[in-house]
């Protein structure tokens, strides 16, 4: 199949970029994104042109390292699924493709295609953690957690951290991870401890970050290569809400 | 925003029903109008409740608004829409539109400004009490086809504003999951067709000479 590009082709964090148009004739319906561009990469190369930069990993959709938005939907046109893990056979032969950069301020970036998603990892540092026992391991099972309870523990954990959320919103709210990685703790007996003050600490991180605010669409949730729930920012809000109620009364 | 927005919701319907009794005899309408006027301080009370919750309203959009704008300074040049409702992405222009008509309808009906003959009207109910004569009042209000036009365009954008609104308060409070989300969906737009229908229907009766 042929198809033809537009790709966002940026030098630097401060160079202007722009839409640069690419033919990438011959491809194979049964490539994944990433190895489409792995072809027209080559091509570019032979041609002493220097290759689009774009972040990928593991290509089988489990690390969070691949983002691009195609015709201005994160990760593509498929439903959960990664732009790794999206199949060439799902566009049509003459397509054009128009490809860019996930977009937030809180997600500058570095070189076409690749962004800067650390603020991410300051979320995380911010609250993403449990108290645990120091000396022996505790005996398995000693705490009993019930099997829906895990289950939405677990849910939330699958959030791989790619970013596609804040590049889907209208606002770029990061909401649904934090949400995502705020639930997989809070719901648990061992995040119960710090319930309050992650939640605090993760929205005061996600705000000093400068991603944008809800404004409840779910673009975010219909983007998710994990199909991460809304359900967990209502959470997050009611979790917020007692939070910061009890912080106001309580003994200082 | 949700807050301020439960307030003017409840208003607002509140609102209508009382203006729904437009349908049964003068004496009715204007017997309510009357309580309402007399009722004093605590008439001023609500006013100020309700002027409080439309500037925490507009101030809350303006803040989010800038912030929202600052958060995302670069757009897609190739951008979409997967499942944001029309509703969820025109609230602030029906916000707009409804303020102006909200400034408008005071000027008219309340402050009445428009036409102080308004101000004149009053007539005598079937036992005997003189009242402010609103029936009349809001007959010959809605018998200007730009003035009953302009209406039933801003009920209709605020039907529209109340459809991603209602479901959204409670996303926002944290009170929606899964299991409630579609009914709160259906709720929400079944809210808005019945507040739209409501509203629409006392200018269409009077300019049809139903209600006169």
């Amino acid at each position: 199949m042929d198809l033809t590009l537009r790709v966002w082709r940026q030098k630097d964090r401060n160079s202007p970029g722009r839409l640069v148009e690419y033919d990438a004739k011959d491809i194979d319906p049964d490539m994944s994104f990433l190895e489409m561009l792995d072809v027209v990469n080559e091509r570019l190369i032979s041609r002493e042109e220097h290759p689009i930069a774009f972040d990928h990993d593991c290509r089988e959709g489990i690390c969070g390292a691949c983002s691009a938005t195609i015709n201005g939907i994160p990760h593509g046109p498929e439903r959960a699924t990664t732009v790794c893990q999206l199949h060439m056979r799902h566009f049509k032969d003459g397509d054009v493709l128009t490809i860019e950069p996930f977009r937030a301020r809180a997600f500058p970036v570095i070189r076409d295609l690749m962004v800067d998603r650390s603020a991410f990892d300051r979320i995380v540092e911010s609250g993403g953690y449990v108290s645990v026992r120091t000396g022996s391991a505790p005996e398995a099972n000693t705490l009993p957690i019930p099997k829906d309870v895990a289950e939405r523990a677990m849910d939330a954990a699958s959030c791989i951290g790619c970013g596609a959320c804040v590049a889907a919103c209208k606002n770029a709210s990061a909401m649904l991870f934090v949400a995502a990685k705020a639930s997989q703790l809070n719901g648990l007996p061992q995040g119960k401890p710090e319930k309050d003050r992650r939640v605090l600490d993760m929205v005061a991180s996600m705000d000093e970050a400068g991603f944008g605010n809800c404004t409840n669409q779910y673009e975010c949730s219909a983007v998710c290569p994990k199909s991460i729930s809304e359900d967990f920012i209502a959470q997050l809000n009611r979790e917020y809400l007692v939070a910061s109620i009890k912080q106001r009364f309580a003994r200082k | 925003m949700a807050v301020s927005g439960v307030i003017l919701l409840l208003f607002v319907i509140g609102h209508l029903v009382g203006n729904l009794q437009i349908f049964a005899h003068p004496d009715v309408i204007n017997k309510y109008a009357h309580f309402l006027q007399n009722l004093g301080p605590g008439l001023w009370a609500v006013r100020l409740i309700l002027l409080g919750a439309v500037v925490a309203h507009i101030w809350a959009a303006v803040e989010l608004t800038l912030e929202n704008r600052r958060a995302l300074p670069e757009r897609y040049e190739a951008d979409d829409t997967i499942q944001a409702s029309y509703a969820s992405r025109t609230m602030r222009i029906s916000g707009f539109i409804v303020l102006a008509f909200i400034l408008f309808h005071l000027a008219h009906f309340t402050v009445q400004i428009v036409d102080t003959e308004y101000r004149d009207l009053y007539t005598k109910t079937v036992d005997g009490m003189v009242v402010h004569d609103v029936h009349t009042m809001m007959v010959k209000g809605f018998q200007n086809l730009w003035i009953s036009g302009f209406y039933i365009i801003a009920v209709g954008l605020l039907s529209v504003h109340l459809r991603h609104g209602i479901a959204s308060m409670f996303q926002s409070i944290g009170w929606r999951n899964a299991k409630i989300a579609v009914p709160l969906d259906k709720a929400s737009i079944g809210l808005s067709i019945l507040y739209f229908a409501g509203n629409a229907a006392i200018p269409l009766a009077i300019l049809a000479g139903i209600v006169s």
